[in-house]
C-alpha cells in the first residue's frame, strides 16, 4: 500500500466521518417542523445539535482541503465540474449555520413568530438540500462523468441529474433523516423523544426500500467482491436500526444507522478505487496515481495527519461526552431570549 | 465580461466580506478569554458580565465567519481550477493543516464554551475560550503561509512545469510570512480593541453600566494603542520585504514610474487617477525611500524600469497592477490604521487618572472609530492582492491562467450574484443584531449570578413547561440554550 492509497483511505475516512456526524444534524434540521410542534420542542431539537454541528461541519472543510492537498487534480475537476450543486450546498450551509445562531434573536418588540419561521425554513431547506445533493454528487462520482483532456469536466448539469444519481440523493436524504430521528430519540426526553421514535419506525420502511434499490444498483453496476460484503453490512445495519429503535434500544439503533453510513459511504469509495473520478472514456479517468500530489507532500501530510488526528478525535469525543445528557422541554430556559429594548 | 472577470469580482467580494468577520474573531477571542480569566482571578461579577456581553457579540460574528469561510476553500476548486491544479502540491498542504490543527480546535472548543457554562468547571470553561483563541491564531498562521507563498513562492522545485513542494519548513517560515503574520494579527487585535472602545463609549456616553464598560473601554484603548502601533511597525518591516520581493507592488503603491533615490512619499495627490500626471501633491521627503529600503537616501525602483526588466525575464506582457487602486488602497490602509492609533491615544489621554470626559464629542468620536479598523483591514488586503496582479502566484502563474476553463460565464454569474445577494442580506441582519445587542448592554448582576448558583430547586421563569413539574429528574434549565 503506497502513500497515495493511504491518502485515498484517509479521505474516505474524512468523508465518512463527515456524513456520520453531519448526517444526523442534517436529519435533526430536516425534522425540525415535524418533531418540533411547539417552540419549546423546536428549541429542544436545535439544542441537541447546538454544541456540535459546527465541529461536524469542519469534517467537510478538512475533507475538501485533504483532497486539495493530496489529489489536486481530483479537487480541481470535482469542484469546478460539480459547480452548481456545490454552489447550492454552500448557500444552504451558510443560511443553515447562521439560522441556528440567529433564530432566537428576534426584535424584542415583536413576538418573533415570523422571524423564527423564516429561519426555521432556512434550517429545513438548508439541511434537506445538502443531504440530497451529497448523495447525488457521490453517486455521480461512482457512476463516472464526462471528462476531457486535462481532466476537465465536459458534461453539464443535466448529466448530473441522472436516475442513478437522483436515487443516490434520495438514499442519503432518507438515511440522514432516519439517522437524525434516531439521534433525537437518544438525546431528548419526554414527548419529543416519543414522537421521534414513532417517526423513525414509520420512516424505516421507505428508507430501507430506497436504500436497498440503491445498494443493488450500485453493486450490479460498479460493485466488486468486497462491496458485496460492505453493502450487505449497510443493508443489514439499516434494517437492524429500525428494529432496534422500535424496541427502544436507542443507543444501539444510533450505532446501527452510523454503521449504515460508514458501510454505505465506504462501499462507494471501495467501488471507486483505484479511480478517484472515473470518466466515461477511461483514458481520461482520474486515479489515485495521476491525480495525486508529489511523494514529499504526501509524506509531510501523513505525518501531520498521524500527529493530529488522535487529538482531534479525542477532544471531539470528549465534547460529545460533556453534552451527553438528554434534553427535554423543561431544560429550555425562559421564553424567547429576552433582550431589553434600548432606550 | 468573461468568466475571469466574474471570478475575480467574486473572489474580491467574498474575501473582503469574509475578512470583516475574521479579524473580529481573532481580535475578540483573547479579549473575551482575558475578561473571563479576570473574573476567575478577582471574583468580580462585572468581569463575568463583560465576558457574557462581549461573548455574545463574538458569537454573532463567529457564526457568519465560519460559514463564509467554507466558500473561501471551495471557490479555489470551483472558480480557479487551473490555479488549483497548478499549485495544489504546495498550496493544499497549509490549507489541510489549517483544517486539521485549527478549525477542529476552534469549532469544538467554541461549542464547549457556548454551551458548557453549567457543564464544565470555571477554569476548564475558561481554558476552552483560550483554546479557541489559539485556534484562530493557528488558522491565521497556516492560511497566511499559503498566501505568503503566492506573494513569494519558496520551498519548491518545478517538475513537469508545475511547482512541487520540497521544503515545507521553508513554506512555513517564508520571510514574507514572518512579517505578514504579525501585521495581520496586530491588525486583528486592533479590530477587537476598537470594537470594545466603540461599544463601551456608546454605553458610557449615556452613563450606562459604567462598572462593566469602564474596564472594557480601558482594555479596548490599551489594546488598540499597542496593537495599532505594532501594526504600523510590522507594516514597515513588511514594506521592506515587499520591496525586495515584489518591487512592482511598492512602486505601484506610490505610483512611482521612474526609479529614484531619496524618494518622497505623497500623502495624497490631485491629478489623474494613476498618478502619472499630478497637479498637486502633499509630499513627505525621503519617506518612500525609508519605507522601501530603511534608508532615507535609498533607491526605489520605478514601474517603468521594473516593467522592462520583467519583460526581459517573463516575456512581453503588462506587469504593472492597476495603479489607482494600489496607490489609494495603500494610503487608505495606512490612514485608517493611524487614525485608530490616534483615537486610542486621545481616549487614553481623556481617561487619564480615572477622569471621565464630559464632552459628548469624546464619546461620539470613540464610537465612530468603529469603522476604522474594518476599512484599514479591507484596504490592506485589496492593496496586497491587487498589487500582486497580474500574478496569482508571483512569477509563476498569472491570474488569467488560473481560472476554471470548464466553468461557463452563466455559472460564474449565478454564483457571483447568489453570493453577493445572500451576503448583502446577511450583512444587514448581522449589523442590526450587533447594534441591538450592543445597545442592550450586559446581563444584570442577578442574571449572571443566577447562572452560577449550584443546582437549586427548579424555578420556572418562563411560560408553563407542563411535564417539568411531574418530571422525576427535576433538572434545572440550561444556563445557555439556542
Amino acid at each position: 500500500m503506497g502513500l497515495v492509497d493511504v491518502w485515498f483511505l484517509l479521505i474516505a475516512v474524512l468523508w465518512i466521518g463527515y456524513f456520520v456526524l453531519e448526517g444526523f444534524d442534517f436529519g435533526v434540521g430536516i425534522l425540525l417542523p415535524v418533531l418540533g410542534r411547539t417552540e419549546r420542542e423546536r428549541r429542544v431539537l436545535i439544542n441537541t445539535i447546538g454544541p456540535v454541528w459546527d465541529g461536524n461541519e469542519v469534517w467537510l472543510i478538512v475533507a475538501g482541503a485533504a483532497i486539495f492537498a493530496a489529489f489536486p487534480e481530483w479537487y480541481a475537476t470535482l469542484f469546478s465540474g460539480f459547480y452548481l450543486p456545490l454552489l447550492a450546498i454552500l448557500l444552504c450551509l451558510i443560511v443553515r449555520g447562521v439560522a441556528f445562531e440567529y433564530r432566537g434573536k428576534h426584535h424584542p418588540d415583536t413576538d418573533g413568530v415570523a422571524w423564527r419561521r423564516g429561519w426555521d425554513a432556512a434550517i429545513v431547506v438548508g439541511s434537506a438540500l445538502p443531504a440530497f445533493l451529497w448523495g447525488v454528487a457521490f453517486a455521480n462520482i461512482v457512476r463516472g462523468v464526462h471528462l476531457g483532456t486535462g481532466f476537465e469536466y465536459t458534461g453539464n448539469l443535466l448529466d448530473l441529474l441522472n436516475p442513478y444519481a437522483l436515487l443516490g440523493g434520495l438514499a442519503t436524504l432518507g438515511l440522514f433523516t432516519l439517522h437524525g430521528a434516531i439521534f433525537v430519540t437518544l438525546k431528548t426526553s419526554g414527548e419529543v423523544r416519543h414522537s421521534a421514535r414513532a417517526l423513525a419506525v414509520r420512516l424505516g420502511g421507505p428508507v430501507v426500500g430506497v436504500a436497498a434499490v440503491f445498494v443493488v444498483w450500485t453493486q450490479t453496476t460498479r460493485g466488486t467482491g468486497l462491496t458485496v460484503l460492505t453493502l450487505t453490512v449497510a443493508a443489514v445495519a439499516l434494517i437492524a436500526a429500525v428494529v432496534l429503535v422500535a424496541r427502544e434500544r436507542e443507543g444501539w439503533a444510533f450505532a446501527a444507522t452510523a454503521l449504515t453510513v460508514v458501510a454505505l459511504v465506504g462501499s462507494l469509495f471501495l467501488a471507486l478505487y483505484p479511480n478517484v473520478m472515473p470518466a466515461e472514456d477511461p483514458q481520461f479517468s482520474l486515479t489515485v496515481h495521476n491525480a495525486s500530489s508529489s511523494h514529499y507532500t504526501l509524506v509531510v501530510m501523513t505525518w501531520v495527519a498521524l500527529a493530529m488526528t488522535p487529538f482531534v478525535v479525542a477532544y471531539q469525543a470528549w465534547s460529545y461526552w460533556v453534552f451527553r445528557r438528554r434534553i427535554g422541554t423543561q431544560h429550555i430556559p425562559g421564553g424567547p431570549v429576552p433582550v431589553a429594548a434600548p432606550r | 465580461m468573461d468568466t475571469l472577470s466574474v471570478a475575480r469580482w467574486q473572489f474580491g467580494i467574498v474575501t473582503v466580506y469574509h475578512y470583516l468577520f475574521v479579524p473580529l474573531t481573532i481580535g475578540l477571542a483573547p479579549l473575551v478569554a482575558g475578561l473571563e480569566t479576570a473574573w476567575l482571578r478577582t471574583g468580580k461579577v462585572r468581569y463575568l458580565q463583560a465576558t457574557k456581553f462581549w461573548g455574545k457579540l463574538f458569537l454573532i460574528n463567529f457564526a457568519i465567519g465560519v460559514v463564509t469561510g467554507i466558500v473561501q476553500e471551495f471557490q479555489f476548486g470551483m472558480n480557479w481550477s487551473d490555479y488549483s491544479r497548478f499549485v495544489g502540491d504546495v498550496f493544499g498542504a497549509p490549507l489541510a493543516m489549517e483544517g486539521l490543527l485549527a478549525f477542529f480546535l476552534e469549532s469544538t472548543f467554541l461549542g464547549l464554551w457556548i454551551f458548557g457554562w453549567d457543564r464544565l468547571s470555571p477554569k476548564l470553561h475558561n481554558a476552552c475560550i483560550w483554546l479557541v483563541s489559539l485556534g484562530t491564531l493557528l488558522s491565521a498562521y497556516f492560511i497566511l503561509a499559503a498566501n505568503s507563498w503566492m506573494q513569494h513562492p519558496v520551498g519548491y522545485q518545478i517538475v513537469d512545469g508545475k511547482p512541487q513542494l520540497n521544503d515545507i519548513a521553508a513554506v512555513l517560515t517564508n520571510s514574507t510570512q514572518l512579517v505578514t503574520f504579525p501585521h495581520v494579527i496586530l491588525g486583528a487585535l486592533t479590530t477587537g480593541g476598537v470594537v470594545l472602545v466603540a461599544v463601551s463609549a456608546w454605553q458610557l456616553g449615556r452613563s450606562r453600566h459604567v462598572e462593566v464598560f469602564r474596564p472594557s473601554l480601558k482594555l479596548g484603548l490599551v489594546t488598540t494603542a499597542v496593537a495599532s502601533i505594532g501594526a504600523a511597525i510590522s507594516g514597515d518591516l513588511q514594506a521592506r520585504v515587499m520591496t525586495e520581493q515584489q518591487p512592482m507592488k511598492m512602486a505601484a503603491a506610490e505610483a512611482l514610474y521612474n526609479t529614484r533615490s531619496s524618494a518622497s512619499f505623497s500623502v495624497f495627490t490631485l491629478g489623474n487617477l494613476d498618478g502619472s500626471k499630478e497637479l498637486f501633491s502633499l509630499r513627505i521627503p525621503n519617506l518612500l525611500s525609508f519605507m522601501a529600503t530603511g534608508s532615507p537616501g535609498g533607491t526605489v525602483q520605478g514601474i517603468n524600469d521594473i516593467q522592462a526588466a520583467y519583460r526581459a525575464k517573463y516575456g512581453f506582457a503588462d506587469y504593472a497592477p492597476y495603479v489607482p487602486t494600489t496607490y489609494w488602497s495603500f494610503r487608505l490602509m495606512v490612514g485608517f490604521g493611524l487614525a485608530a492609533t490616534l483615537v486610542a491615544l486621545v481616549g487614553l489621554w481623556a481617561l487619564r487618572g480615572g477622569r471621565t470626559p464630559r464632552s459628548p464629542w469624546v464619546w461620539r468620536v470613540l464610537t465612530a472609530s468603529l469603522v476604522l479598523p474594518f476599512l484599514a483591514n479591507s484596504f490592506g488586503w485589496i492593496f496586497t492582492e491587487l498589487g500582486r496582479q497580474p500574478w496569482s502566484v508571483f512569477g509563476l502563474l498569472t491570474t488569467s491562467s488560473s481560472v476554471s476553463p470548464s466553468v461557463s460565464l452563466a455559472e460564474a454569474l449565478i454564483s457571483l450574484i447568489s453570493f453577493t445577494l445572500l451576503y448583502g442580506v446577511l450583512a444587514v441582519v448581522d449589523l442590526r443584531l450587533m447594534v441591538r445587542y450592543a445597545k442592550a448592554g450586559p446581563p444584570s448582576e442577578e442574571e449572571v449570578r443566577a447562572g452560577l448558583e449550584p443546582p437549586a430547586p427548579p424555578h420556572d421563569p418562563g411560560p408553563p413547561t407542563g411535564p417539568s413539574s411531574t418530571d422525576p429528574e427535576h433538572e434545572r434549565p440550561l444556563v445557555f440554550a439556542y
